[in-house]
């Protein structure tokens, strides 16, 4: 992780702070959310971009099981995706549970685990 | 402002063809188009060529002067246009542009994929680098994961089931079964779809277009190069646009919508002076079932929660108000990436000549548009394609 090139700044900071418990995203002026790294609010362009805590608990927007994986999750389908928003901003995460537990609307807590040799955003079902 | 018209059409046949290079795929189709269109070869100014993902296939970048070589062209301006599956739809529009703006009155456009010498897996990770790497791909959203995250949102807010996707494929099934360019010539079964394996829920084999090996090409030349030279070029671009999104999804404010194809339909419909009640068929970036029902909203065919029935009710198949994927579509024409949007263009442009053997169900078409759309459609193309006299536009 100290190795800069494996490392990807803004990303993986972000990735570290939600493995501290301690997980932000950006908000400008506007309310529009987003995840760094970034210079400007994506939506307004807005440079103002304050650090904003992620909200503990989720909302699943939408999600699949995955059952043709690319190489990198070879072995581990079926495995589930979703989207869950956090407020104002929404992230992209496998989900550490049963395909039957997933639903839209249901409640998720984000956090990082490592598989794969790659740290990925992982929900929890809550 | 000059009109771009297709003075030539080339396609090769869509399938699996691992062993063959992708300069000479391209170089068959391209050859074919400057065949059909009948123009000496020495007169095309340039190449506007797509491809997504010849770093993967063939460890090839740099493509655009080896398709010029390839077409005996060695010496012209070449460049290749990557915006994923987009990628020949935006090098189109250039080419568009570069003949409107009076730059250039010949011009070769298309795009050529080779993908099946990857396998499944390969080609797999080959397309998810269309999705964000580190928010989506790393947290394992593969192509057709992101387009099942679609499906599941659009049931959630607009209603609608597996069944109506089933028979979007059985419809472009149907269509493809005379199209001799089309990868799969064979009818399915509403049943055979649904009881077909899971790719990415609630997204099945038969919701998925295969994985294809192709090219296609296009010979665009001005209104003036066309009369000068006595062309016969019945068929005109008379709307050219393209538009954007964020490249993730989780980004977007509705997920079960494309309000970049809204935006590009928008602007082409502008662009050519028309309404969307005005287009009589379509060929759209069905790369999934749902991906169509999404492609005919934004298109303004369909009001957002009714395109999902529009196969069921038979509305959108050869004998319906609007056909839309008449080749067959990506679903069963096939899906080499960086030809299908030029590829798109060859069929609309057939099916208005009436060389097309699906030209008899629009025997009265005049207008026919084709969108093509890059990822979860953050790239996306849509152009206007008129049957008119020479002369008669951009008067
Ligand atoms: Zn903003």
């Amino acid at each position: 992780m100290s190795d800069p090139t494996d490392y990807d700044e803004g990303y993986d900071d972000l990735l570290d702070a939600i493995d501290d418990s301690e997980g932000y995203y950006l908000s400008c002026p506007s309310g529009h959310g987003s995840l760094p790294p970034r210079r400007v609010c994506p939506v307004c362009g807005d440079p103002q971009l304050r650090e904003t805590p992620i909200p503990d608990v989720g909302r699943v927007v939408t999600y699949t099981v995955v059952h043709v994986p690319t190489p990198q999750f070879d072995g581990a389908a079926p495995y589930v995706t979703a989207i869950a928003e956090f407020g104002d901003v929404r992230l992209t995460g496998l989900v550490a549970a049963d395909p039957d537990a997933v639903s839209v609307g249901a409640d998720v807590s984000v956090g990082v685990e490592t598989f794969d040799s790659e740290r990925r955003i992982v929900f929890e079902t809550l | 402002m000059q009109t771009p018209r297709v003075a030539g059409v080339g396609l090769t046949r869509f399938g699996v063809h691992p062993e063959r290079t992708g300069r000479d795929l391209f170089a068959e189709a391209a050859l074919a188009a400057i065949d059909d269109a009948g123009v000496d070869r020495s007169s095309i100014e340039a190449l506007h060529y797509g491809n997504f993902m010849g770093e993967f296939a063939e460890n090839q970048g740099h493509q655009g002067p080896l398709m010029a070589e390839a077409v005996g062209l060695s010496d012209r301006p070449a460049t290749r246009h990557e915006s994923a599956c987009a990628s020949s739809g935006v090098a189109l529009r250039e080419a568009v542009r570069a003949i409107r703006c009076g730059e250039a009155d010949v011009v070769l456009v298309g795009g050529a994929e080779r993908m099946n010498n990857l396998g499944t897996a390969g080609a797999t990770e080959a397309l998810a680098i269309a999705a964000d790497d580190l928010f989506e791909v790393r947290a394992g959203v593969t192509f057709p994961g992101a387009y099942a995250l679609m499906a599941r949102a659009y049931f959630d807010a607009y209603g609608g089931r597996r069944e109506d996707l089933a028979h979007i494929a059985v419809k472009n099934h149907d269509h493809a079964l005379e199209n001799e360019y089309a990868q799969f010539q064979r009818a399915i079964s509403v049943e055979t779809a649904l009881e077909a394996p899971m790719i990415a829920e609630p997204l099945g084999i038969y919701d998925s277009c295969p994985i294809t090996d192709g090219a296609s090409a296009l010979v665009l030349v001005s209104d003036d190069y066309a009369v000068r030279n006595d062309v016969d070029a019945s068929v005109a671009v008379t709307g050219s646009a393209q538009g954007g999104d964020t490249l993730a999804l989780q980004d977007r404010r509705e997920i079960a919508r494309t309000p970049a194809t809204e935006r590009a339909a928008d602007a082409a419909y502008g662009d050519a002076g028309i309404e969307a009640d005005d287009v009589d068929f379509a060929e759209v970036h069905d790369c999934f079932t749902i991906a169509e029902v999404l492609a005919i909203e934004a298109l303004g065919f369909y009001e957002v929660g009714e395109g999902i029935a529009a196969a069921r009710r038979g509305e959108t198949d050869r004998n319906g108000e609007r056909p839309i994927n008449l080749s067959g579509g990506l679903k069963a024409k096939g899906h080499p990436v960086g030809a299908t949007g030029t590829s798109q263009v060859v069929e609309v442009t057939r099916l208005l000549r009436g060389d097309h053997p699906n030209s008899d169900s629009v025997s009265d078409a005049t207008t026919g548009v084709a969108h093509n759309a890059g990822g979860t459609v953050a790239s996306v193309t849509v152009h206007v394609l008129e049957h008119t006299r020479r002369g008669e536009v951009g008067e």
